[in-house]
């Protein structure tokens, strides 16, 4: 008898085996993803998921018998006082008596297939297809990201990389050298034997001559290859780092009296959307969390989530407040800036003048993209006086995005439309 | 030494001979290998076990759910299906609504045992004598599994299974092997020549070989430039037609076996896949056929020689008082109506027929010798059993030893469900008028070609249409599920690769009763 600990061997021995069926699943899980986001807390959306899919793509079919035709005997255990002859009737909706003995457990619950996603499963598949648009301006900072470039020649590599100009080239030269006897030359040779074969005073010595040139130069030419492996010319690359992006995305949040509870909560929802997307895909970018009421200051992270303040509206504070940090840290010559905006549509009407000159004349001609989001608890009382002034901004400027969105469950769509990878570009 | 001497529990034996082996729940290498030498001491000593050598791997429960998904090998080729199972169990796990098994052992020699890291010394011990002693007895002796499975070859099989598996996905891409594995693993009921003794026994040192020197030569005349060039000779095709040239014999019930030799345009490695899941399927057949009597003969070897440690005074009463709870629990049969019901338990049925069998030929009541005339009263339980875990199935076991006894301990009874009925009638009750018939139901339940539809290849035209025909003989009238039935049918016209058709046809009448139809997908 041996005993072996193999408690330290090496775990997730089914990780290829999951990778496997989560690659397989991708589509359903998708949906299930979505879904799952509508119920999801502000605070939950970084966390494991259990997801519930009812997929055929995972479906393992098999011949088996239809359980509602025919007629089985079946024994069970338990009897507690039938007799013989005594009819039960049959539970609805179900296999009578509870199914046999050889009900397996892969033939039960094929309808709903629940299982956990890992946190980072869940992202992934979360925001793929997302990325922020024109992503341009570089400055080379950070190298990172190599890029394969031409770099020479070699003589080995993968097929789809043979040069065959310098193959070739290698091949005559080597041809010449060698002196490998040409086609013509050959012809030529068997075309003077052929006649010499038949001239009349036959010239044995001339044939026997004129043989053994042909069968030299047919030697030579078996010998010496048409292409050689020695003339084998690859194309050669080589993995060049690149220039990292850097970008900075400013979240401006209007933190007024009218912002409702309901609506803060939809407005941060989208904030931390986007703060989990860009800290998951972008290492290179800054964020920049702007909150304003009728003044507007920078805050961290930690207060622009669950800070609570309240007062007036300005929204002109805000972009005043993001103008004056860009001309003070993030010089447009070396920075992607982005801008995402949320508020109620509340402002004063005295500050939207000042606010549409900030936005279309100071900022967007250093943005990237600019989008606003307007929280509202329902549609249809006509447009807030902030959507009416940005609906000309966006008619004169394809950088500019605004979108509407009433309840939690708009908010992954909304912001899948703001970020696809075709959006901006 | 008689198996009389070994006590029911009972009153505590007087004199207590040696020191219990251990005290406590903690457990360590030393003490489960002086454990398992007095385990093995009665195990082989005096219940005269015959097993393979043993050998114990302590895993954690995170390895524990890494071998259930791969159907409890140690060693499988990888596909997504495995990870389906893996994450579905795991949730389970995680939320405690299921608890792991304490073991898995493996029918190969040496005979792998598998104990958790988190059992406790007197789980360890049970265990032990489980799998080590009774699992281990059953699957050298029983003659299915002597029959239908090489315990010493199987995991340098499955090794060689795995590498080739991830050598097609490296040379063909994992979406071309998953497809194959789907339809093979969706036939693998259907994988099976159960009429017929294995026709080969299958040699992997010979299988391995071969497909060796197949990839070999292949290799040596590979030259990655030549792919690149047009492609004029028929012979590059050569690997695309591998062919039986013997017209295929039909009917034939394997249609893993069939579509693997008569396939007309499978490449070679697809074959080869096919083969290794053909292979699978026959080693899980006996196990398939056996779950009654494997656990059975486990449950009972565990709690006889527990009973014997505990009367020689090697296990504490606090152990056997846990073993007592734990058993009980294993041993658990709901009753129908029970919300816990889900078909028989295994360990039940099997432990109380055993236990049963040892009391018929000790202590033999009149309708013993009545029913069991050559064995009530011979005195010779361990050898009766033997000679029964030896030379029975599930289905002729339970066909000659289910006794009134336990019918009627259990209160089987037997009911018919026709589908156009609203109510199910009792036909059969744990009575004098119904043993017989209980008897000869529930053996049947358990008799595995019976429960698998019963499909076979019944015409292939390949010189003309390529048309394959299968035939369902439909027993009682249960035909196949729509859904699923066009689904694998699927499967098989994508391994067939031309238009497959399905007649379900009763075996009584030969009346056609439905007929399924697939093409190929392009």
């Amino acid at each position: 008898m041996n005993i072996i600990d193999r408690r330290l061997n090496p775990k997730s021995k089914s990780l290829g085996n999951r990778q496997r069926f989560v690659r397989r699943a991708k589509a359903d899980i998708r949906e299930a993803v979505k879904d799952a986001l509508k119920k999801r807390k502000v605070s939950e959306v970084e966390g494991s998921e259990k997801i519930s899919i009812r997929s055929k793509s995972v479906r393992e079919p098999s011949f088996s018998h239809s359980r509602d035709s025919g007629t089985r005997d079946m024994v069970l255990p338990g009897n507690k006082d039938y007799k013989v002859g005594d009819l039960i009737p049959k539970p609805q909706g179900g296999g009578g008596g509870g199914g046999g003995g050889q009900a397996s457990a892969d033939g039960e619950g094929q309808d709903d297939f629940v299982f956990t996603l890992s946190k980072d499963e869940f992202l992934d598949l979360f925001f793929e297809d997302l990325k922020l648009p024109n992503l341009i301006k570089t400055r080379i900072r950070d190298l990172k990201s190599p890029v394969p470039q031409r770099a020479g020649y070699t003589s080995d590599g993968p097929p789809a990389k043979l040069n065959r100009v310098r193959t070739m080239r290698r091949s005559l030269a080597r041809r010449i050298a060698l002196k490998r006897p040409k086609d013509t030359d050959i012809l030529l040779l068997e075309r003077a034997l052929a006649e010499a074969e038949t001239d009349v005073p036959r010239d044995e010595s001339r044939i026997a001559e004129l043989r053994a040139r042909l069968d030299k130069l047919l030697r030579l030419r078996r010998t010496i290859a048409y292409v050689d492996p020695i003339d084998l010319q690859y194309n050669r690359t080589e993995r060049v780092p690149r220039p990292a992006t850097q970008a900075v995305m400013f979240c401006l949040m209007d933190a007024s009296a009218s912002m409702t509870e309901p609506l803060k909560d939809l407005a941060k929802r989208f904030f931390m959307l986007l703060h989990l997307f860009l800290s998951r895909h972008y290492r290179e970018v800054d964020v920049v969390f702007v909150r304003h009421t009728s003044t507007a200051s920078e805050v961290d992270e930690e207060t622009f989530f669950r800070g609570v303040e309240t007062g007036g509206t300005v929204i002109s504070t805000a972009l005043d407040e993001m103008d004056r940090i860009v001309r003070d840290r993030y010089s447009p010559e070396d920075w992607n800036i982005y801008a995402a905006q949320a508020s109620d549509g509340d402002n004063i009407p005295d500050d939207m003048g000042r606010c549409l000159d900030l936005v279309e004349n100071s900022l967007l001609p250093v943005c990237q993209y600019f989008a606003y989001i307007e929280v509202s608890e329902q549609i249809g009382f006509g447009d807030t006086i902030v959507w009416d002034g940005y609906k000309e901004i966006a008619e004169r400027n394809k950088h500019f995005a605004m979108r509407r969105v009433t309840s939690p469950a708009e908010i992954f769509p909304v912001f899948h439309e703001l970020f696809s990878a075709a959006a901006g570009a | 030494m008689s198996m009389t001497d070994i006590p029911q529990i009972g009153p505590k034996p007087a004199i207590k001979a040696a020191k219990p082996l251990f005290d406590g729940p903690e457990w360590n290498f030393d003490l489960i290998r002086d454990v398992y030498d007095a385990i093995a001491e009665i195990g082989i000593g005096e219940m005269g076990l015959d097993i393979y050598r043993n050998q114990i791997e302590v895993i954690t429960a995170e390895q524990m759910l890494d071998a259930y998904s791969s159907i409890g090998m140690p060693v499988m080729y990888r596909h997504w299906s495995f990870g389906k199972r893996f994450a579905h169990d795991e949730m389970y796990y995680r939320k405690g609504a299921r608890s792991l098994a304490f073991e898995i052992v493996i029918n190969s020699d040496p005979c792998i045992n598998y104990i958790m890291e988190e059992n406790s010394m007197t789980m360890q011990c049970l265990v032990l004598a489980h799998a080590a002693m009774g699992h281990n007895h059953f699957f050298k002796n029983n003659y299915l599994f002597k029959q239908w499975t090489q315990a010493d070859a199987i995991l340098e099989y499955l090794a060689f299974a795995k590498k080739f598996v991830s050598d097609c996905e490296e040379r063909f891409g994992v979406p071309a092997v998953e497809a194959v594995i789907d339809a093979a693993h969706a036939l693998m009921n259907q994988g099976v020549s159960r009429n017929a003794a294995p026709r080969r026994r299958f040699d992997p040192a010979k299988a391995r070989e071969r497909e060796i020197r197949r990839r070999e030569y292949e290799v040596e005349i590979y030259n990655e430039l030549w792919r690149t060039l047009p492609q004029s000779k028929p012979e590059a095709k050569a690997e695309e037609v591998v062919i039986d040239p013997s017209p295929p014999i039909v009917p034939e019930e394997n249609l893993l076996y069939f579509l693997e030799k008569h396939s007309p345009k499978l490449a070679g490695w697809k074959r080869e896949i096919l083969r290794i899941v053909r292979v699978l399927s026959t080693y899980f057949y006996p196990q398939r056929q056996t779950k009654v009597m494997n656990e059975g003969c486990a449950t009972f070897v565990h709690y006889e020689i527990m009973n014997r440690l505990y009367e020689k005074g090697l296990v504490t009463d606090g152990s056997m008082l846990e073993f007592m709870h734990m058993h009980s629990a294993v041993v658990y049969q709901p009753a129908f109506s029970d919300r816990g019901f889900s078909g028989f338990n295994p360990y039940a049925l099997g432990f109380a027929m055993m236990r049963d069998i040892k009391r018929i030929c000790l202590e033999p009541t009149d309708e013993d010798r009545q029913w069991f005339p050559d064995i009530a009263g011979n005195g010779e339980p361990m050898e009766t059993l033997k000679d029964a875990w030896a030379n029975f199935r599930d289905e002729s076991f339970i066909h000659q030893f289910l006794s009134p006894k336990v019918i009627r301990d259990f209160r089987l009874f037997h009911i018919r469900n026709k589908s156009e009925d609203h109510a199910v009638r009792v036909e059969a009750i744990h009575d004098e008028m119904g043993y017989r018939d209980v008897r000869r139901l529930l053996a049947r339940q358990y008799d595995v070609s019976q429960q698998d539809p019963d499909i076979q290849v019944t015409d292939a035209d390949l010189s003309g249409s390529r048309r394959l025909v299968l035939t369902h003989f439909v027993r009682d009238g249960i035909l196949l599920d729509k859904d699923e039935c066009d689904r694998t049918l699927m499967h098989v016209a994508r391994l067939w690769g031309f238009r497959v058709r399905l007649v379900e046809v009763d075996t009584m009448t030969g009346a056609k009763l439905r007929e399924h139809e697939t093409l190929p997908l392009p």
